[in-house]
């Protein structure tokens, strides 16, 4: 799922702090199981806020929403009625959240509160990890289910890298290297023959090189 | 509540946010949690408020863990005096102070 970190509360501050009344959206998808933007953040966030401004004597109202998803127009549209009320929003979904929150209320400004990081896993309570880039062409059939885009630091097709030591990247000792990975994974598939064949240059057009992506499912469709 | 594991943050915050000068979290002591790590859970959310607490202007103080058991009647009684002779050093909490003075403005 994608992950996310919260802002710096100067950082919200900033940005918040000219207007009468501020509404903290939630979002109880992604963000809420990586602990940055669910319910329970929108009410850490939003009590940190009135404490900070009541410390400042600005009388800022901050109101408090947590919604199903921020991607989906049907969720959104249950706030139809609260967002007129609030001079603006901040959104502590992901960064779609954020933008698809601003295109339906698009008369009124939309802060992002956290920063989103990543799609990746949990690893255990409170740790997650980085294992998708969204590239567009997935090639784990040929790693060993081990992205090298996502977790080589070089997003080499062909690796490892002479900066590979002991399984480490030499990026920092705490990264593992991609590509040991994915060899020490071949070899207990048996599939180290996989290295005499090397990978063809990606096509990148259906990563961000292309442009921004849509997919269509006619099928789906209303 | 039964153990300090389920303090959350959100109740440590709200106890401030609505003017609370200290708020001290009493868990049993640390190795003898009952549900194995219930106190250590909360001495880690303590510490998280503290952080929100710098973050936002206010002092870290406010907010303490504390380590007895059931049987240390005395040490709590200490406990408190300790966590109050903290507390009105720090002052009362700020937000209550302005919002008393809005009340006198008004």
């Amino acid at each position: 799922m994608i992950m996310a970190k919260p802002k710096p509360i100067q950082e919200i501050v900033n940005v918040i702090k000219d207007f009468d009344k501020v509404l903290v959206a939630g979002c109880n998808g992604c963000v809420a199981v990586c602990e940055a933007g669910g319910l329970k953040e929108v009410e850490i966030l939003a009590s940190a806020l009135r404490m900070y401004f009541a410390n400042q004597n600005q009388n800022i109202e901050i109101g408090e929403v947590s919604l199903t998803r921020q991607c989906d127009k049907e969720y959104l549209a249950e706030i139809k009625d609260m967002v007129p009320k609030y001079g603006a929003v901040l959104s502590i979904a992901c960064g779609a959240g954020v933008q698809f929150m601003a295109e339906m209320y698009s008369e009124k400004p939309i802060f992002p509160g956290v920063n989103t990081n990543f799609i990746g896993v949990t690893l255990e309570k409170g740790v997650w990890s980085e294992r998708c880039a969204a590239c567009g062409e997935c090639i784990l059939a040929s790693t060993g289910g081990i992205c090298p885009i996502a977790r080589c630091s070089k997003r080499m097709l062909n690796g490892p890298c002479g900066g590979s030591s002991n399984g480490k990247c030499e990026v920092s000792k705490e990264t593992d290297c991609g590509w040991h990975l994915i060899y020490e994974r071949l070899k207990t598939l048996g599939q180290l023959q996989r290295f005499e064949v090397p990978n063809d240059p990606k096509d990148w057009t259906t990563s961000r090189d292309g442009g921004p992506r849509k997919i269509i499912k006619e099928v789906s469709q209303a | 509540m039964p153990c300090t594991g389920r303090v959350a943050i959100i109740h440590l915050m709200k106890a401030l946010e609505k003017g609370a000068d200290g708020v001290f979290v009493a868990g049993c002591l640390e190795g003898d949690c009952h549900y194995q790590a219930g106190n250590l859970r909360a001495k880690k959310r303590v510490a998280y408020v503290q952080e929100v607490l710098k973050s936002i202007g206010m002092d870290p103080e406010r907010v303490a863990m504390y380590n007895l058991s059931a049987g240390q009647g005395p040490r709590f009684a200490e406990i408190c005096r300790e966590m109050t002779e903290r507390v009105r050093q720090l002052g009362p909490n700020p937000i209550r102070k302005n919002g008393e003075r809005k009340e006198k403005a008004a």
